[in-house]
Formats: structure tokens, C-alpha cells, sequence
């Protein structure tokens, strides 16, 4: 998996396109004879990203999964009536008014129902996939979410040591990050994954939720830490970072008050961009059987579970498919929004 | 040039020592992990299993095993502990299915996006350019283990176009070869398309604005010649570094879900057992030569970096 190296330097570029977006957002400042109103580059960023109509619906899909899988438990208990770990191998259910086998006498789980109980189908041991969808997205949701703050905590701490102090602190982190980086994410995570689901890893048991977070935070730190640390080699070099170490500014005030923020836009179009990975990683793992393990379900698990029975079931498999690739796409979309709006150039570029 | 090569290959030998030491001390650390249980098999008595241990030398410390593991690795006389089979030689025989699958889908994606990443750029802001733009995003949102599911359900299932699973060798018959492989090829394609045609369009634009690109229009060239050999060549130049590195990622990422669900014989599928199977010995081996394609890729691509581009000079 690549990354895409291309939109460094957000906070450069969003000095330079300042002007020229203040000059279409200030009409009234201009004919009342004033100056134009100082507009911050945050405030701006987020005036364009509000008119981004397609970054706003898709954030809106987004909010809606996500709030969606928070209520598995109420979806669970009052509408489907069934946990889901609960299995059901030899019950039956009435659908159009006739008698059905949840799970058949060979073993194949019973299709989509589109009614309470089992609205999307069973699983092999006759749970309710659509409880499990939820419940498995929620699960996807947590370990992304969890994954992605350890990566931007530690990334940006990592790359801001590096940058700063350069020297020795740099000479051990860099190659590090270097050593996770070749290795490719899925080979890495499957391993480690499958050596720690076994063990566990000191007072964490091996089928918490926080190993393959704590995977997949440590294998893309690099994909942040290495951007972040090239930002800050540019950003020490400033004037003002040399007026502040005169004034005799402590090396960590200066790293947290004057660079941080100048390299928190790449920070940010980094955010959704590693979520989309982690959520995608955390699939790869638990399909290879390497992430999340049973009972729990992920939507990487219930896609790996419902392969089996491509030809019979599809849905088993593509519907939770679809709800990851729904998930991830509005994701991406959203951050295309965030990185246009933090970087006009891209909006310049179509004009032209 | 020497003093590139030097440089390179020690970082690789430090690199692929790194990665030997990283993914044996994994399994180290596994408080129940056993692996003379797992050569011993499921009925083994404890004395069975005691006497497997000291055969193979389990009971030795950390540091003893793993040079004990790393000789016969490099004498090529390393065995599975799951079928007792020699492990170089399931490579060697494994190594050319996956290359079938890897090398055809690395040079189908690096084409189409080129011509997608350049269609999009040229008809900027136009319909074309969304639309491509909008497949290219959701090329990248799907993963390559649903991708094969969905194609082949679609167009081996439902629509039965192509074969089911299964590999056939080119020698034996190549159309055949072709057929079992087209859906493979497209599953690992396609996230890399989506992904290299909107890193390429955005190359392009940015290098369209450059003074170089106005003083060759400004010299009268035709605007096909300006695209061709100054922008597009150019904009080219970041995605041979992906390429290369990606293509050799290609080799421990994509290939292991790609051949499991196509049931293609080649090194991702024994890979993908072994790890089911916590066997070490082909994990330990297919981690380090994947670690050894990165490195020999991300060489290559610095040397035709350097061919592109006179002004660069190969440092290190």
C-alpha cells in the first residue's frame, strides 16, 4: 500500500492562496472603504470546505454509519431481539408466512429476510447478520478511530523530536520509522497480529480490541512521523523560530507554540486520510484471521466468514463489504474536502 | 556510482537483519507458543514432543535459534514445521505463479493510470475528468480481498465468463494462463489505479504551470509534443519511486489475499497457511524476501530516477 506523498506543505500554500480567496469573500468590507476583514487561514478553510457540497453529504454518510453502529445495542434489544453472539443453528423463522430453517440441514445460512428478525440473514452458526453489522462496525469504527489517534499522537510527536533536535534523538528514530515503513503493512500486522491474538501482550488479553489498534497505530506511524519530520526540518530554519529561541523559549515550548501549528495542516489532511487506511488495514487482519477474534465480529471477519458462501449466500459477504467500502469512500471524499479547502491551489487549478 | 552501490547494499544487509530479528522475536514472545507440538503432531506424547524440542533445538536460547534458523535459511536447507518440507525450494517452485500474477498487474495498472491520470488532467474540471476522478476514489476505498470476492462472483458465478479458481502453467497452455489469471490481475490493479491516476493528475497540474512548460509552448511546439515529453515526462518521475516500492510490497501484501481467494499456487497462499498454521520458517523467509525486493525496487527505482533526470547524480 502507497501513500500519497503529494500534499505536504498545506501550511506554505495556505499563506500564499490567502489573498486571493479574501478577495471573492470580502465584497461588502471593500465597498464600505475599509479594509478588507482579517479573515484567519482556519476560518477560511473552513468557509470553503462548507461550500464543498459532495464533502458535506458524504460527511453526512459518514455520521450517519457511525451513529448507526453506536445504536447496535438498542437495534440488538428492541428490534431484532437477538445478541449477537447468540446462535440460533436449529431454530426456524417465519417468512411470508412459511416455516424456515435458519442455518439448512447442509449448513448454509438462510438470505436476507428484510424483516426484524434477521433482516439481512444469518451467519454458520445462525446469528442475525444485520445485529452483527452493526455491532462488527462498531468494533471496525473503534479500532480505525483508536488506531488513528495513536498514529497522529505519536507520529507528530516523533516527527517534531526528529526535526527539532535532529542529531541523536533523529539518528534512532528515523531509521525505526524506516524499518516499520519497508515492511509491507498487511505482512507486518498479520504477524504480529497472529503472535499476539495467541499471547496477549502484558495485561492486554489477546482478543481485545486494543491489539490490532495498537498494530495498526505502530505500522503507519512512519506514513506520519516521516512527512512531519521533513516539515519541521523546514520550519526550524524560520526566522521566528530563531526569535523565539533568543527570547529563550525552552526547546518544548517551541516545538508545541511555534511549530506545531505551522504544521498542523498537514497534521489534519493526514487524519482522515489514516483512518481510512487503519479501517482498511484492520480488514486485511481480520480477514487473514489476524485482527479481531471470535466471538467479536469486524466487517473485515463477517467479509472473511460470508466468502465461503459466495455462490450460495452473496449477501453475506457483500453487505458488509459494501458497508466498508461505504464507510472508507465517504471518508476519502470528506478528506479530498479537507485538503482542497486547507490548500487553495487546488481550487485555483480548476479555474485554469 | 560505487559509492551508491556500497551504500545501498549495506543498508539493505542492516535492513534485512532488522527484519529477520523483528519477525523472530514475534513468535518469541508467544507465552503458549510451542512449535515442536506442532512438528510432533496432535497426538504426540510429552516425551515425543520433548525429544522433537531438542532435535530441533527449541530448548536452546533466543540468540542460538536464530543463528541456528539463519544458517539453514542461507544453506537452503530450512523445512516447514507444518509438512516438514523444505521451505527454499515450496519458494522456488511457488515464486513463478506469483510473479505471473504480480508482473502482468503491475504493468496493467501503471498503463491505465497513466492514461486515466492524463485524460483527467487534459480535460481538467470537464465531466470525463469527475467521473474517472470519482471511479479513482472509490478504486481506492475497496479493498483488494472484497474486490476479488465481488468480481468473482460476478463474473465467474453469476455471469460464468471466466473460470471459477485455479492456475494453469503458461508453458502448458498460455491462453489458458491469461484466462485464469484476468481476474487476479484486475482485483490488485485496480486500488493502484485509483490511486496512481489521481497522484499522477495531480502532477500533471502542478508541472503545467511551470516556466519551462510556457517557454516550450512559447518555442511553438505542438501542444501534443509539450504534453508528451515536458509535462508527462516530468510528472512521471514520483510515480516510478511508488511504483517501484509498491510493486514490491505487491509481492507480501496484495498476492497473499489475491491467491488465497483465487486459489493460486504461489508464494501469498503458502504465506497466508503458514501464518494460519503460526509456522515460522516461510513466514521468517517471506518476510525477508519481501524486505529484499523493497530494497532492490527502491535501488532501481533511484538509478532510473537518475536516468530520467540528468540532474540528478547517484549520491547515495
Amino acid at each position: 500500500m502507497a501513500i500519497d506523498h503529494t500534499h505536504q506543505g498545506g501550511a506554505a500554500a495556505l499563506s500564499e492562496g490567502a489573498g486571493v480567496v479574501a478577495g471573492e469573500l470580502g465584497g461588502d468590507a471593500w465597498s464600505e472603504g475599509h479594509h478588507a476583514p482579517a479573515i484567519g487561514p482556519w476560518k477560511l478553510a473552513f468557509r470553503r470546505l462548507r461550500r464543498n457540497k459532495v464533502a458535506l453529504a458524504f460527511l453526512g454518510v459518514f455520521v450517519l454509519i457511525v451513529v448507526a453502529c453506536l445504536l447496535a445495542p438498542v437495534y440488538s434489544k428492541h428490534i431484532a431481539h437477538i445478541g449477537p453472539n447468540a446462535n440460533n443453528v436449529t431454530g426456524t423463522i417465519k417468512v411470508g408466512g412459511k416455516e424456515k430453517d435458519v442455518v439448512s440441514p447442509d449448513g448454509v445460512p438462510i438470505g436476507p429476510t428484510f424483516t426484524s428478525h434477521y433482516f439481512f440473514g444469518a451467519d454458520t452458526n445462525g446469528r442475525d447478520l444485520a445485529v452483527r453489522l452493526l455491532y462488527g462496525g462498531r468494533t471496525s469504527l473503534e479500532i480505525g478511530g483508536l488506531a488513528t489517534l495513536i498514529i497522529i499522537v505519536f507520529g507528530t510527536i516523533i516527527g517534531l523530536l526528529c526535526g527539532y533536535f535532529r542529531g541523536f534523538i533523529d539518528a534512532i528514530l528515523r531509521p525505526l520509522m524506516e524499518l516499520i515503513w519497508s515492511f509491507p503493512p498487511v505482512i507486518l500486522g498479520v504477524a504480529v497480529g497472529t503472535a499476539l491474538a495467541l499471547g496477549g501482550i502484558g495485561p492486554i488479553k489477546g482478543n481485545s480490541l486494543f491489539i490490532p489498534a495498537l498494530i495498526i497505530g505502530v505500522i503507519y506511524i512512519p506514513y506520519l512521523g516521516k512527512p512531519i519530520r521533513g516539515e519541521v526540518l523546514r520550519v526550524r530554519e524560520q526566522d521566528f523560530v530563531d526569535a523565539a529561541r533568543v527570547q529563550g523559549m525552552s526547546p518544548l515550548r517551541i516545538m508545541f507554540s511555534e511549530v506545531l501549528p505551522n504544521v498542523a495542516s498537514t497534521i489534519i489532511v493526514f487524519v482522515p486520510m489514516m483512518l481510512a487506511y487503519a479501517i482498511l488495514l484492520e480488514a486485511y487482519l481480520s480477514f487473514l484471521g489476524a485482527g479481531v477474534q471470535p466471538p467479536n465480529a469486524s466487517w473485515g471477519s463477517l467479509i472473511s466468514d460470508g466468502i465461503q458462501y459466495i455462490q450460495t449466500v452473496p449477501s453475506y459477504a457483500l453487505i458488509p463489504g459494501a458497508m466498508l467500502v461505504l464507510t472508507v469512500l465517504s471518508i476519502n471524499v470528506v478528506g479530498d474536502g479537507i485538503r482542497d479547502a486547507l490548500d487553495p491551489r487546488a481550487q485555483v487549478r480548476i479555474k485554469t | 556510482m560505487s559509492r551508491f552501490i556500497v551504500r545501498r547494499s549495506l543498508s539493505a544487509i542492516a535492513l534485512l537483519f532488522a527484519t529477520s530479528v523483528v519477525v523472530f522475536g514475534i513468535f518469541e514472545i508467544i507465552p503458549s507458543y510451542n512449535p515442536a507440538r506442532a512438528i510432533a503432531g496432535r497426538n504426540a506424547t510429552p516425551t515425543t514432543v520433548e525429544q522433537v524440542s531438542k532435535k530441533f533445538g527449541f530448548d536452546k536460547p533466543f540468540y542460538v535459534q536464530y543463528v541456528n534458523t539463519m544458517k539453514l535459511i542461507f544453506t537452503g536447507q530450512v523445512i516447514d514445521y507444518q509438512d516438514d518440507l523444505n521451505v527454499v525450494d515450496q519458494f522456488k517452485q511457488k515464486f513463478p505463479v506469483t510473479l505471473s500474477l504480480v508482473i502482468p498487474a503491475g504493468i496493467l495498472w501503471l498503463i491505465v493510470s497513466i492514461i486515466l491520470g492524463s485524460i483527467s488532467a487534459l480535460r481538467v474540471g470537464k465531466f470525463s475528468d469527475r467521473a474517472l476522478m470519482v471511479a479513482a476514489i472509490l478504486g481506492v476505498s475497496i479493498p483488494v480481498f472484497l474486490l476479488a470476492a465481488l468480481l468473482l462472483y460476478l463474473f465467474a458465478f453469476k455471469l460464468p465468463w471466466f473460470p471459477n479458481t485455479g492456475y494453469v502453467k503458461f508453458g502448458d497452455n498460455p491462453w489458458q494462463w491469461v484466462y485464469h489469471l484476468i481476474l487476479p490481475w484486475i482485483s490488485i490493479a485496480v486500488l493502484s489505479i485509483g490511486f496512481y491516476s489521481r497522484v499522477l493528475r495531480s502532477n500533471l497540474l502542478d508541472m503545467v504551470n511551470q516556466d519551462f512548460v510556457r517557454t516550450a509552448k512559447a518555442k511553438g511546439l505542438p501542444q501534443q509534443a509539450v504534453f508528451r515529453h515536458h509535462v508527462l515526462r516530468n510528472s512521471l518521475m514520483p510515480i516510478i519511486t511508488m511504483f517501484g516500492l509498491d510493486f514490491a510490497t505487491l509481492l507480501g501484501g496484495a498476492a497473499l489475499v489475491t491467491e488465497t481467494i483465487y486459489n493460486l499456487p504461489g508464494i501469498g497462499q503458502y504465506e497466508a497457511q503458514a501464518i494460519g498454521n503460526l509456522d515460522v520458517p516461510p513466514i521468517l523467509v517471506g518476510s525477508m524476501f519481501t524486505a529484499f525486493f523493497v530494497v532492490l525496487f527502491g535501488a532501481f527505482s533511484d538509478v532510473l530516477y537518475a536516468l530520467l533526470d540528468p540532474r540528478i547524480r547517484l549520491t547515495g
